[in-house]
C-alpha cells in the first residue's frame, strides 16, 4: 500500500513536470525547396535548446522541449495549416521560424499575430517583412535584403563604378532585393541602364544579355541564384562578350560557380552575409561535436533564434508571449554581460539575478528597427579561382 | 567603322545565335515532321526522346572521359552521338512495339495516337529524370570557343567583339550534313522512296509490296536519331536539364507547322523563321542602331519589340498566323 502510494505520488509529480514543460515549435521547410539545408537548421536550434536544458532549464527547472513541423518553404496553406497545429494542439508559446519570406509572413499575419506567439525566422530576408503588420511579435535573426542592397550600392560607390545593368531572378526574393539595390545606388547617383529579370531553369539566356548589352554599363549586377538562372545569365554574358565584370548578390556566392566558369569571373565581386569572430567558433566548436556541419547556411541564425527566445522568457519570467516579446531586443543588445555560444547556462543565471545580459552568440545579433538583425557582409573579390575578403561592412 | 561595329554587333547577338538555334529547331521539327508524314500522328513525345538521347550521349560521354579519351579541341560527345543513336533507337522501337502498335494494328484515328504519344511523353520524361536527375548537367568539354570575343577585339581593332563558340559552329555543320543525308536517303535510295510513297498514299504503297512494318521501323529509327542529334546540338550549346527540352516542344511544332507538317523542307525552313523571328523580336536594337542611324536620329530607348519573357509567346504569334492565312504551312504540307 505505502508502495503503491509513492508510486501513485512519482507518477503525479512526473506528470506535473511534464505539465510544466515549455514547448518551442521548430517550423522550417523539412521538405521542399530548401529541405538539404533546414535540418541542420532545425539541429542548430535544437542545439541552443539541449544546452539551456542541460543547465538546468529555465525559470527554475522548466525543460524546453522542441516540436518541429514542416513549413514546406512554398506553400502557405500547408505550413499555416502546421503553425496552428504547433500552437492550438501542441501548446507551444514560441516559435522559432518560419524559414523562406512566403511562407513566414503568411504564418506571421494568419496564425502567430491572432494566436500572440512571438516567432523569430533565422532566414527570411525579404524586405517586405520589415513593414508587415506584427504587434511586436516578429523578429528575425537574419538581415533584411534592404539592408544587401545598400551594401552592394556602397561598395560600387566606393570602387568608383557609376553605371551598372541589373538582372534578378524573377520571385519574391531577386524583386525584393534588387529593388532595395536600385534605390540605394540611384540615391547615390548612380546609374541603372536596364533592369531585367531572368526566369531560372531555362536553357539559354543569350536573349536576356542581348538587351542587357544594348543598354550598356561597366557592370552587370546578378542577384539571382548560383546553380540557376543567375549561373546563366553570366555563362551568356561571358560568351559574348557582353560584359566581363559582374557584381554578385548573396544568392551567387558558390565555390561550384567559380569552378564552372573558370577565369571568367576573375576581377568580379560580390557581398555576403558573414560573421567572425569568437561567437562564430564558438558555434562551429558545439556544431562539429553535435556532429554536423557548422558552415551550411543559416545554421548560426537558428541558433540564435532559439537561444534568444529562452532567454528572453527568462528575462521576463513567463513563457508568454505578451510578456517576453519586449524582452528579446533587450537580451540582444547592450548593454550586459556578453554571451556567447556554450554560455547559455551562465546566461540565465545572471537574469535569474537580476543582471542584464548582450547576447552575442554566433552572429554577432545586434536587432535593429522593427527587430531584425543588423547584419554584417563579406565584400570579396574573385581572383585566381577564389574568394578573397576585402573587408567586412 | 561604325558600320562594321554594328554589323559586329548584329552577328554576335542576332545572327550567330539565331541561326545555331534556328539548326537545332530545324533537326527537332525534322524528326517531328517525318512522324506526321509516314505515322501520320503529332508526337508530343518528341521533346523528351531527345531529353532521352542527351542523356544517353552524357551518360556515355562520361564513360568515354573516366577511360581518358578525348578529341582535343572538339567535344568528346561527338564520339559519343553514335551510342547514344543507338540507345535511343532500341527505346524507340521498344516503344513502338509495346506501345504504338497496338493502336496501329485497330487503326486509331490519329487523334488517339496523339494523346497515347503524351502519355509516352509523361514515360520518357519520368525516366530520364530517374536515370540522370533532373537538374543542370555540363558535358561540354574541349575548346569553347572557335573565336573568343576578347581575341576578336585585339585581332580587329573594332570596339565590339564577336564571338563564334565551337558548339554553335558544330552545330551548323552537323545540321548541314545530317539534312543533307536525309534528303539523300529520302530522294535518292529505294527505302526512302518507298516510306515517301508510303506517306503519299498508304493504300497504293501496300498495292505495290511495300511492307508498312518495315517503313514504320525505319522511320523510327530516323526520328530517334534526328531527335538525339538536336538534342545533344542543343545540350552542348546551352545546357542540359530535362525540364527545357519540353519546354522546347512548342517551338519544334510551330517550327514543322509553320514550314508545312510532312515537308522535310519545310521543316528546316519553320525552324529558321521561328529562330529568327524569336530573336529579332526580342532584342534590343538601340547598340546596333546608334552604330548605324546618323547622330540625330539616334533612339532613345532599347527599341526592344518585346520583352525577351515573350519569346515562347513570338512561336505562339506565328503559328497563329500561319494556321489563319495558310493552314498548310509555307511548303504546302498537310492540312492539320
Amino acid at each position: 500500500m505505502k508502495k503503491l502510494l509513492l508510486a501513485t505520488a512519482l507518477t503525479g509529480m512526473a506528470s506535473a513536470a511534464i505539465a510544466e514543460d515549455v514547448k518551442m515549435g521548430i517550423i522550417l521547410g523539412f521538405t521542399g525547396p530548401i529541405e538539404s539545408i533546414t535540418p541542420f537548421m532545425g539541429q542548430s536550434a535544437e542545439l541552443a535548446v539541449s544546452e539551456i536544458n542541460e543547465a538546468g532549464g529555465i525559470l527554475d527547472g522548466q525543460m524546453i522541449e522542441a516540436i518541429r513541423a514542416d513549413s514546406t518553404c512554398v506553400d502557405a496553406a500547408a505550413a499555416q495549416a502546421a503553425a496552428e497545429r504547433l500552437i492550438t494542439s501542441d501548446g507551444v508559446t514560441a516559435i522559432m521560424g518560419a524559414d523562406c519570406s512566403g511562407v513566414t509572413g503568411a504564418i506571421l499575419a494568419n496564425v502567430a499575430m491572432p494566436n500572440g506567439v512571438a516567432m523569430i525566422s533565422p532566414s527570411a530576408t525579404s524586405p517586405g517583412l520589415s513593414e508587415a503588420e506584427d504587434n511586436g511579435l516578429f523578429f528575425r535573426t537574419a538581415p533584411s535584403d534592404a539592408r544587401q542592397g545598400e551594401v552592394l550600392a556602397e561598395v560600387l560607390k566606393s570602387r568608383g563604378v557609376t553605371d551598372v545593368a541589373v538582372t534578378y531572378t524573377n520571385n519574391d526574393y531577386g524583386k525584393g532585393l534588387s529593388d532595395a539595390f536600385i534605390s540605394a545606388f540611384e540615391a547615390m547617383d548612380g546609374t541603372i541602364t536596364l533592369s531585367s529579370p531572368h526566369e531560372d531553369g531555362k536553357g539559354d539566356y543569350s536573349a536576356e544579355i542581348g538587351a542587357l548589352a544594348s543598354a550598356g554599363g561597366s557592370a552587370l549586377a546578378v542577384l539571382g541564384y548560383s546553380d540557376q538562372g543567375g549561373k546563366g545569365m553570366i555563362q551568356a554574358a561571358l560568351d559574348s562578350g557582353a560584359f566581363d565584370s559582374f557584381v554578385l548578390g548573396d544568392g551567387m556566392y558558390s565555390d561550384q560557380l567559380v569552378a564552372d566558369m573558370g577565369d571568367g569571373l576573375d576581377g568580379s565581386y560580390g557581398v555576403i552575409p558573414w560573421s567572425e569572430g569568437e561567437g562564430t567558433e564558438a558555434f562551429n566548436a558545439l556544431a562539429e561535436a553535435a556532429g554536423f556541419d557548422p558552415a551550411s547556411s543559416y545554421t548560426r541564425e537558428s541558433y540564435d533564434a532559439a537561444a534568444l527566445l529562452a532567454l528572453a522568457m527568462q528575462a521576463a519570467g513567463s513563457t508568454s508571449a505578451a510578456d517576453y516579446k519586449d524582452k528579446i531586443t533587450e537580451v540582444a543588445n547592450a548593454p550586459g554581460e556578453q554571451i556567447l555560444p556554450g554560455e547559455l547556462g551562465k546566461a540565465i543565471q545572471i537574469l535569474a539575478d537580476g543582471g542584464d545580459i548582450d547576447y552575442v552568440g554566433a552572429t554577432n545579433v545586434e536587432l535593429i528597427g522593427p527587430g531584425e538583425a543588423a547584419g554584417t557582409y563579406r565584400e570579396y573579390n574573385i581572383t585566381g579561382g577564389g574568394f578573397e575578403t576585402v573587408q567586412i561592412r | 567603322m561604325d558600320f562594321l561595329n554594328g554589323l559586329v554587333t548584329l552577328l554576335n547577338f542576332v545572327v550567330i545565335p539565331a541561326t545555331a538555334y534556328g539548326a537545332q529547331l530545324a533537326i527537332g521539327a525534322l524528326g517531328v515532321t517525318l512522324v506526321y508524314g509516314i505515322l501520320r500522328f503529332s508526337n508530343f513525345a518528341h521533346g523528351d526522346t531527345m531529353a532521352f538521347g542527351t542523356m544517353a550521349v552524357i551518360l556515355v560521354t562520361w564513360g568515354l572521359q573516366a577511360l581518358g579519351v578525348d578529341l582535343g579541341p572538339v567535344p568528346t560527345a561527338l564520339l559519343a552521338l553514335p551510342f547514344g543513336i543507338l540507345i535511343t533507337v532500341g527505346l524507340v522501337l521498344v516503344t513502338d512495339r509495346w506501345v504504338y502498335r497496338f493502336y496501329r494494328v485497330k487503326k486509331v484515328p490519329p487523334v488517339l495516337l496523339v494523346i497515347v504519344s503524351m502519355g509516352v511523353m509523361f514515360v520518357y520524361n519520368g525516366l530520364t529524370r530517374l536515370i540522370i536527375g533532373p537538374d543542370d548537367q555540363r558535358f561540354d568539354d574541349g575548346a569553347r570557343f572557335l573565336i573568343s570575343a576578347r581575341d576578336f577585339k585585339t585581332w580587329s581593332g573594332l570596339d565590339e567583339g564577336l564571338a563564334l563558340r565551337t558548339s554553335q559552329a558544330i552545330t551548323i555543320v552537323t545540321a548541314v550534313a545530317v539534312v543533307a543525308a536525309l534528303f539523300w536517303f529520302l530522294n535518292r535510295t529505294r527505302t526512302g522512296k518507298s516510306m515517301r510513297a508510303f506517306s503519299d498514299n498508304e493504300d497504293l504503297a501496300l498495292l505495290s509490296g511495300i511492307s508498312p512494318e518495315r517503313v514504320v521501323a525505319i522511320t523510327w529509327v530516323i526520328v530517334a536519331a534526328l531527335a538525339c542529334v538536336a538534342g545533344t546540338l542543343y545540350g552542348l550549346d546551352k545546357s542540359f536539364k530535362p525540364f527545357t527540352y519540353f519546354q522546347l516542344l512548342l517551338p519544334i511544332f510551330a517550327a514543322a507547322i509553320v514550314g508545312g507538317l510532312g515537308s522535310p523542307l519545310g521543316a528546316i525552313a519553320g525552324g529558321f523563321v521561328i529562330a529568327y523571328s524569336e530573336v529579332i523580336l526580342t532584342y534590343a536594337w538601340k547598340k546596333v542602331l546608334v552604330y548605324w542611324l546618323p547622330e540625330s536620329l539616334e533612339p532613345e530607348g532599347l527599341v526592344q519589340l518585346l520583352s525577351t519573357d515573350y519569346k515562347f509567346a513570338v512561336s505562339f504569334a506565328i503559328l497563329v498566323i500561319v494556321l489563319l492565312f495558310r493552314p498548310t504551312g509555307l511548303f504546302r504540307g498537310k492540312a492539320l
